[in-house]
């Protein structure tokens, strides 16, 4: 009897205890904890198309429990502070998900922007308001963690807007590299004042002149940005995004590193981690280093393997192209930049059904830097409905190429250049490519007889089983579908 | 092996930077396990939640399926709008002043659109993916 009382009393009194003020912060401890967990499930789920959706719901979960129980924290008190931007964000937050498709590049680098601005701006409120009211709680750590931190948020926010301005092609940022000679030299002069900036604040965080320093190295951060991305070509957009993602997650885990929060630094972490793992896919699949991306310049090279001899294309018109399809046991359609420009998704789709129907097997080759960011082409095939499943990968793929009967390059050129197999004075060079020469016939659909955006003549072109289709991807894909269909929908 | 030594590097700027005296070296190693040792425990344990994380994070995103690396890309978008703690922990905190408020307020608004459009957008794109029903088209 008495141990049953002191056993009931020790569990009231736990209860108590575990509900008073001072055990709000384990609680708030343990959800951040299952909240983390909850973010590794989600990128855990997105390893198959079967289960990704599930993904988003722990994703979901999770970033509502981390709201939810920092919002409940004693010491946030001031609501209406808190509800105004979020109610604010409400409708940029969903105009933002709906963007059309092909301007999903566009949406993640502004995305990106926008994470660099929050980590930028925690950073700099937090260092100031230490700077003037608590001034002992600037330890080393905590200077460098915000140095970091502001260093990466605000050189990801002006490096994502012009990202984003050059994906959205808008007119007053250069399509190609922006180039000029010693670029790297002030550069590496502007980021080695900003190490020593850092350092002296690290050194002396409380000077009178710190903030000086501070906001010098703001500055400073601000010009990294465009610095780094304004030489960069619109054909290595997709590894910048990737590195801009990498950068997104780690200001997040520096801002965990000055707040003293573990969830933020392991959510940074997997961000931080997702990106350095698209960038080495991105640069791999390109045959480049990431100080080649970042520093090489790819503009200079292409200017001199531009203009070799002229050599002729031969057209060919849509009705005999369909023909051939028509008969054909495999086609293998390669997808690139060209075809998201000319929105022909929705047209390749009607291709697909045509052929499908006269039991023409259908497969497309899916290299990894084809279009603006990484995994690009596979959603807006996935938009008009081509199951996931005929989307192959540049490997697999490759293998079925010799005994592929016709292969329509739609829009893609680079990835197809076979000069990137033996050419050395290239600039893709050793860059994996999809087999297309290796096909018995090849149908390549341009907008017009210039060479692509990276200014190399494409060899492919002008091979003895290659056929040209001169126009809008969208017009040459819709006239071989009137072609193809039968004539009972002639009428 | 890397980790003690970094910390104790940083833990020795950190024993210099608060006490701004002169101190021997061999006081400035005795300041990383006793007066200060609150603080290089800390950031060891936050080293090493996120040294873990990194590898959790490479492990899990090298199985993510390349058809899905633009939903991830989204889908990270939203995770790394976890930015939204430290944001509402300025633009709420009890005893802040309004210009920090203000600029916890900005960074709220900025984190939260990325969480709805992040969420929503890769929820969007990822019902678009189907696998090829044998027969039937749609």
């Amino acid at each position: 009897m008495t141990t049953l009382t002191s056993i009931s009393d020790t569990i009231s009194a736990t209860l108590a205890a575990g509900w008073s003020l001072p055990n709000m912060k384990d609680i708030i401890e343990l959800a951040y904890m299952i909240s983390a967990g909850l973010f590794i499930f989600s990128l855990h789920w997105m390893s198959d198309p079967k289960t990704a959706r599930r993904g988003v719901f722990a994703g979901v979960a999770a970033m509502a429990m981390a709201v939810l129980f920092t919002w409940a924290k004693p010491d946030v008190t001031r609501h209406l502070w808190i509800i105004i931007p979020l109610a604010l964000s409400v409708w940029p937050g969903i105009w933002l998900a709906n963007v059309p498709l092909t301007a999903v590049p566009q949406r993640t680098a502004l995305s990106h922007a926008f994470g660099g601005l929050a980590a930028g701006l925690v950073g700099t409120a937090k260092f100031l308001y230490w700077f003037h009211n608590e001034p002992e709680m600037l330890t080393s750590f905590r200077v460098a963690a915000i140095v970091l931190e502001v260093l990466l948020g605000y050189l990801t926010l002006t490096g994502s807007v012009i990202a984003a301005a050059k994906l959205q092609e808008v007119k007053w940022i250069p399509q190609r590299p922006w180039v000029y000679p010693g670029q790297n030299i002030v550069n590496l002069i502007a980021f080695g004042v900003a190490v020593v900036g850092g350092a002296v604040l690290i050194v002396q965080p409380t000077a009178a002149y710190a903030p000086y320093i501070f906001f010098g190295i703001v500055f400073l951060a601000l010009n990294f940005g465009w610095m780094l991305v304004m030489p960069i070509g619109g054909a290595d957009m997709p590894t910048v995004i990737a590195i801009l993602n990498a950068y997104a997650g780690l200001a997040a885990v520096a801002m965990g590193f000055v707040l003293d929060n573990k969830l933020l630094i392991v959510a940074g972490a997997l961000d931080g981690s997702s990106g350095l793992i698209l960038s080495i896919i991105m640069c791999k699949a390109m045959n480049r280093s990431f100080s080649n991306v970042l520093f090489g310049a790819f503009g200079q090279v292409q200017a001199k393997a531009a203009g070799g001899e002229q050599k002729s294309y031969k057209p060919e018109t849509p009705e005999d192209a369909a023909a051939m399809m028509g008969q054909a046991g495999l086609v293998v359609v390669v997808p690139g930049y060209g075809m998201a420009v000319a929105q022909a998704q929705h047209k390749v789709r009607e291709l697909y059904d045509q052929l499908k129907k006269k039991g023409v097997d259908v497969k497309f080759a899916i290299h990894p830097v084809a279009g603006r960011m990484p995994g690009h082409m596979n959603v807006l095939l996935a938009e008009a409905e081509i199951p996931y499943t005929d989307l192959l990968e540049m490997d697999d793929i490759n293998q079925d190429m010799p005994v592929c009967d016709v292969c329509l390059v739609l829009g893609a050129n680079d990835v197809v250049n076979p000069a990137a197999r033996y050419d050395k004075n290239s600039p893709i060079y050793g860059m994996p490519i999809i087999d297309a020469d290796k096909a018995r016939m090849v149908y390549a659909v341009k907008r017009s007889k210039n060479p692509g955006f990276a200014g190399i003549d494409n060899e492919l072109y002008f091979l003895d089983k290659t056929r040209m289709l001169f126009g809008d991807a969208k017009a040459v894909v819709g006239e071989l579908v009137k072609n193809l269909a039968p004539s009972a929908s002639m009428h | 092996m890397l980790l003690p030594v970094v910390g104790q590097v940083i833990g020795a700027l950190g024993a210099q930077a608060a006490e701004q005296a002169v101190q021997g070296a061999g006081q400035v190693a005795d300041g990383v396990g006793g007066a200060h040792a609150v603080q290089p425990l800390d950031f060891v344990s936050m080293l090493f939640a996120f040294m873990l994380a990194t590898f959790i994070g490479i492990g899990v995103i090298r199985r993510v399926s390349r058809l899905l690396h633009t939903p991830l890309m989204s889908l990270t978008n939203a995770i790394s709008a976890i930015a939204v703690v430290g944001s509402i922990m300025i633009a709420g905190g009890e005893h802040y002043p309004t210009w920090v408020r203000v600029m916890g307020a900005c960074a709220l608004f900025a984190s939260m659109t990325n969480i709805i459009s992040g969420f929503m957008i890769t929820d969007r794109m990822l019902k678009m993916f189907h696998a090829a029903p044998e027969g039937q088209a749609k």
